[in-house]
């Protein structure tokens, strides 16, 4: 994820300083990577440098002077670029769920890999009950709901691999035997 | 414990399809029953159900013997106590929504008049009340479903055996039948068995059960013993 794009589509939508920023961001994007205080205000920074965000003034409500920050046209651009731009599907598969199965079945330990995957099915069905309670939750707002959607699918995705993956394996040993 | 399924044993002809499942579920428990297709998920609801007798083992509803009644006890069981819910052709198509919801009511002796009064309340619950007077053919799949939901839970069963309810939808309004029949069933606390083959579905489950090869599989891959060995 490019989060230097990212505070850029929220600044679009007004200015704001830096705390605001940090605050829009856990609001739209609750369960992806947490971004830190710190990492925003660099982030700020080098958009500031490459001129695609620019002080708009200070702020002090209550509380200590925070500088507000507004977007400038090439930001919009750099926006519009981003969104833009197809992302190539990813070349490698990097899951250790995966490499897990892949190894224990190279060091032939199917008991092992065997209770590794009841256990990791019961982790991911456990935590795909908890995103499912969450997005039916009465005070889900839309970014919870399409966040824990693209968690659930990428669980669902996982669990029908491990399915195939064991009739593969189940295939495998009666073929060999 | 509401109901209880103990050694059962099912066979079509010459394939057996259960092969010993023991499967207990608490009161207002969601209960997702899950595994491969074959693997005797719906046979084994409806030997829960009542609505098949299983060849060996029994059925145990809140110290009835559900196995060992006729074929009119099981009937009056289901009427009463239990909601079935399939996947799809369960509406009567020449009635309208209000009319296939209100038919359990008046095969249970309601009145006409109080029969459509809850009727028409449990498609509000259910988001449908304006398809009151439309017939099934005239509205979506997943409105259907919803019809078919407040048709299951209108005589407040004890006990809902839900069969891949959403298997003929789309994910967004399998998701708002799925919503509808989990939020009514917590504040009715009824008990649901929801059989179906998908992890998404099962989600919306307190506990899941497995089946492999009409048994209950205790690690839920369907790992074959001889691969796990």
């Amino acid at each position: 994820m490019s989060t230097p794009h990212v505070l850029l589509g929220l600044l679009s939508t007004g200015p704001k300083h830096g705390y605001e920023l940090k605050r829009s961001y856990d609001q739209h994007l609750p369960r992806a990577r947490p971004v830190a205080f710190a990492q925003v205000y660099t982030t700020l920074g080098r958009l500031v440098r490459d001129g695609y965000a620019t002080e708009a003034g200070h702020d002090q409500a209550g509380g200590p002077e925070r500088t507000v920050y507004e977007i400038t046209a090439s930001g919009r651009a750099e926006l519009a670029g981003w969104l833009d731009q197809i992302d190539p599907p990813a070349p490698f598969v990097a899951s250790a769920l995966l490499a897990k199965v892949t190894v224990a079945l190279l060091v032939d330990d199917p008991a092992r890999a065997h209770a590794y995957l009841a256990a990791q099915r019961q982790a991911h069905t456990r935590r795909l009950r908890e995103l499912t309670a969450a997005k039916n939750d009465a005070d889900a707002d839309f970014a919870d709901v399409i966040g824990a959607d693209y968690a659930i699918a990428h669980l669902d995705a996982d669990l029908r691999w491990l399915a195939t993956t064991l009739e593969r394996v189940a295939i495998l040993g009666g073929t060999s035997t | 414990m509401i109901i209880e399924g103990r050694a059962l044993v099912r066979s079509y002809g010459a394939t057996p399809a259960l092969r010993g499942v023991t499967v207990a579920v608490d009161e207002g428990e969601i209960l997702a029953v899950t595994g491969p297709s074959g693997c005797g998920k719906s046979t084994l609801l409806h030997c829960l159900a009542g609505i098949m007798r299983p060849d060996a083992g029994e059925v145990i509803y809140r110290d009835v013997r559900v196995s060992d009644l006729s074929e009119s006890g099981r009937a009056r069981l289901r009427r009463t106590e239990f909601g079935v819910l399939f996947q799809f052709g369960q509406l009567v198509m020449e009635l309208t929504a209000a009319e296939n919801v209100a038919l359990p009511l008046l095969l249970a002796g309601t009145g006409r008049r109080e029969a459509r009064t809850a009727a028409l309340s449990w498609l509000d619950r259910l988001g449908v009340r304006d398809l009151a007077d439309q017939r099934p053919g005239e509205v979506s799949g997943g409105q259907q479903q919803r019809v078919a939901v407040a048709r299951a839970l209108v005589t407040e069963p004890r006990v809902l055996f839900a069969d891949e309810p959403t298997g003929a939808l789309d994910t967004l309004a399998g998701e708002q039948v799925l919503g509808h029949l989990v939020r009514l069933a917590r504040e009715q606390r009824t008990t649901v068995v929801l059989v179906t083959h998908d992890a998404r579905v099962a989600g919306y489950a307190d506990r899941e059960v497995c089946l492999r090869d009409g048994q209950v599989d205790p690690s839920g891959l369907g790992l074959s013993t001889r691969a796990a060995r």
